[in-house]
């Protein structure tokens, strides 16, 4: 499903390396978390597979299905099944959510060469989804993020996620800014979406989180690479003794 | 489902073509020599069989014309126009006055059916979106065919073009022509007293609400030639009429002069609803031709309890300078501005209103959106003002710039004056870019670029849209997509 090697990065026009060499493999079906403390590059990562400009990767690569991720535009990984739910989803005053949800499906449909849906079949859908993720039809009619708190913001890109169908999920940092009842709503949202070939990565970098998503694989970042893996009971640990461990080992290697 | 939600099917199924409607009709023109001068005022006159004291009123407005100077106050720039280099008149060979549709050249008919506009009367009726406009077609100088009238003469209403109501109804014109810009008003305006051409005609009488959109479609086919139209519509007490005006030329590379006047008059509890989507030619991206739109737009909202409400989409020209205006006399009476202005390439726009109290208790209300992009300039400029007698005069104002690009500029340029302590005005102002976070986000959900630029600017403009009839609407949506193209990137 998603296979990175070496991967080195840089915000462009700074020297600073953020990633230096990190490699991951996500297969078919499987929930990957990813934790670190701040600044170990977890967010370039994410930026990265999306694809945002302000990045340069200056050695390594991604494969998204055996293909060059890095050789998509953001619009074609979208198209192509990779979605990212965003940690700060941005407000798009006056365009209305359900707008917007029909202009983001049908664009990723053309692309794909599929007809574009008729509006009782994507009012299905968007009904099917919103459910799940307890977003009302108000919220649904309310420019897209705007005034919405931080738990409706996340709700609402889980739910853009459920709705997409996508084949690789990154979730960057979705437990942040969110009370205990809004993360169990968020957290069965992406459980609901497991299995089957989808592959999901949670960056995140709470341990909380994962007691709601149980990964199949745990990592450990810091300072641009991946430092260890492990299974969920590797998180359990880390919550225990924090990351400090992490750091100085990285320091003395 | 709210037009709103259509859009992006609707930027994505029109064809792109920069400028759709750039064609040019061949057809066989009349026109005398280019230049102005008493000969071809008269000679505009004498072709339309005009009556002695409109030719007096023309001449004046040329010997008044004569002593003026071009206005510069605008944040507009170009070379100076020459006033003798401009045919003045030009109408299709054979198309005076066509008595019916059966009469107008094919050539024309098939022009008006490539830009959409409805011309026969049973299709429209059969057309499948019930909505029936009555349509006054305006084919440079002359207006080649009205719609609807027979119709629209069962409610009293009058209907057609400006020569045929000088005419036919001379004591309506001469009642009311000019008495809301006067001759002297403004050069452009003077100008257009001396040597317009044609335009439309409206009278509502009393209590009748007109019972379909009634609508007029200039178009500027000939090479160097001006466009004057001359708009003028009454309101009678307690009526009701929608209007529409569309506007397109072919893609010239010499820039056309249009210097229309539109006169509205509402009396006592009367309303007029007037919407205009402006898409005359821009020009290239590198701003070589495209048109010079010099409009003088007023209503006067004469009686008291009376409405005005224009409503404007401005996406063509290569220079707008355009300000449509309420005279609040009356009192109770109500003047409403809703604007989107997008430019694009080299296009300069300024452009909004003047919302002058004068009665008691009047309100006025405006909101504009300018859209930036390209190398382009827009401008907002707008006057509230309160006579001293003017009590409890209430304006909310709210102007909004959305840039999009870092070569483009937008401003705001504000007067408010007010002579009465019990005025109470609100100026509102944000002035905003589409972030790249915003771009990203819509990329990263599979939008592309243009389709992501044009959803945020309909999102922007989304209390505009909202004013404007169905009809409007959806073309609306469209004309955002096409103006934006080649803006990101």
């Amino acid at each position: 499903m998603l296979e990175i090697k070496n991967l080195h990065a840089k915000v462009a026009e700074e020297d600073t390396e953020i990633l230096k060499g990190l490699d991951l493999t996500v297969s078919a079906g499987e929930v990957h978390a990813i934790m670190g403390p701040n600044g170990s590059g977890k967010s370039t990562l994410s930026n990265v597979l999306a694809g945002k400009e302000d990045y340069e990767v200056t050695d390594g690569e991604v494969l998204y299905k055996g293909e060059d991720l890095l050789e998509l535009e953001p619009d074609e990984r979208a198209a192509a099944g990779v979605f990212m739910a965003f940690q700060y989803p941005v407000e798009i005053p006056g365009v209305a959510t359900m707008t917007f949800l029909k202009a983001a499906l049908n664009a990723q449909r053309k692309a794909r060469d599929e007809d574009e849906l008729s509006t009782p079949e994507f009012m299905r859908l968007v009904k099917e989804a919103s459910t799940k993720l307890n977003v009302s039809q108000e919220m649904l009619r309310r420019p897209l993020n705007v005034g919405f708190s931080g738990g409706e913001k996340k709700r609402n890109e889980i739910m853009q996620m459920a709705l997409l169908q996508p084949s690789l999920c990154i979730l960057d940092e979705t437990d942040s800014g969110l009370d205990i009842d809004a993360l169990r709503i968020v957290a069965d949202g992406v459980n609901q979406l497991r299995g089957g070939d989808r592959g999901i990565v949670v960056i995140t970098h709470y341990q909380r989180l994962l007691d709601y998503i149980v990964p199949d694989v745990v990592h450990v970042m810091s300072r641009g690479r991946i430092v260890r893996s492990g299974g969920k009971e590797l998180a359990l640990e880390l919550e225990k003794s924090g990351y400090a461990a992490y750091s100085e080992e990285d320091k003395a290697a | 489902m709210p037009a709103v939600q259509e859009t992006i099917e609707q930027v994505r199924s029109i064809d792109v073509d920069k400028y759709k409607y750039g064609f040019t009709t061949e057809i066989e023109t009349e026109k005398p020599e280019k230049g102005l001068s008493e000969d071809i005022i008269r000679y505009i006159s004498a072709r339309k069989e005009e009556p002695e004291w409109m030719l007096e009123w023309r001449l004046d407005a040329y010997k008044r014309w004569l002593t003026m100077t071009e206005p510069g106050w605008a944040k507009v720039e170009y070379p100076k126009i020459d006033f003798q280099d401009i045919y003045y008149y030009a109408a299709p060979k054979g198309q005076d006055a066509p008595k019916s549709l059966d009469e107008v050249d094919p050539e024309l008919l098939l022009t008006y059916e490539k830009l959409g506009i409805p011309l026969k009367e049973q299709e429209v009726l059969a057309g499948v979106q019930g909505a029936r406009v009555a349509v006054d077609a305006v084919f440079d100088s002359v207006s080649v065919v009205t719609t609807f009238k027979d119709e629209l003469a069962k409610h009293g209403i009058i209907f057609c073009s400006i020569s045929e109501a000088m005419r036919d109804h001379p004591d309506l014109v001469k009642k009311y022509l000019g008495s809301v810009v006067p001759v002297t008003d403004n050069y452009y305006a003077t100008l257009n007293s001396a040597v317009f051409s044609d335009g439309s005609f409206v009278y509502i009488p009393k209590g009748v609400r007109c019972p379909m959109e009634l609508s007029t479609y200039f178009r500027i086919n000939e090479m160097d030639t001006g466009q004057f139209e001359r708009t003028l519509i009454i309101a009678d007490e307690g009526s009701y009429v929608s209007y529409l005006e569309g506007c397109t030329a072919p893609m010239r590379d010499t820039n056309q002069l249009h210097a229309a006047v539109v006169e509205l008059i509402a009396l006592d509890d009367a309303e007029i609803k007037y919407s205009t989507v402006q898409n005359w030619y821009p020009g290239d991206k590198d701003g070589k031709g495209g048109i010079y739109n010099f409009v003088t737009k007023r209503g006067d909202c004469r009686g008291k309890n009376s409405k005005i409400s224009w409503t404007q989409v401005e996406t063509g020209s290569a220079i707008t300078w355009k300000y449509p205006s309420c005279i609040l006399r009356g009192d109770n009476s109500r003047g409403e501005f809703y604007s989107i202005a997008i430019s694009n390439g080299r296009q300069q726009i300024d452009s909004g209103t003047k919302m002058v109290h004068l009665g008691k208790n009047t309100s006025s209300r405006i909101i504009s959106k300018g859209i930036a992009a390209g190398h382009s300039d827009n401008t907002y400029r707008g006057l509230v003002s309160a006579h001293a007698k003017a009590a409890n005069a209430r304006n909310f104002t709210q102007c909004d710039s959305l840039l999009i690009g870092h070569k483009c500029g937008a401003h705001t340029v504000p007067y408010i004056e007010a002579k009465t302590a019990t005025a109470v005005f609100e100026h509102e102002a944000t002035t905003s870019k589409i972030s790249d976070d915003q771009m990203f986000y819509c990329l990263s959900r599979g939008l592309g670029e243009e389709e992501a630029v044009a959803l945020i600017v309909n999102g922007f403009v989304r209390d505009v849209i909202q004013h404007l009839p169905m009809e409007f609407m959806v073309e609306t949506q469209k004309l955002i997509g096409i103006s934006l193209e080649g803006s990101v990137g």
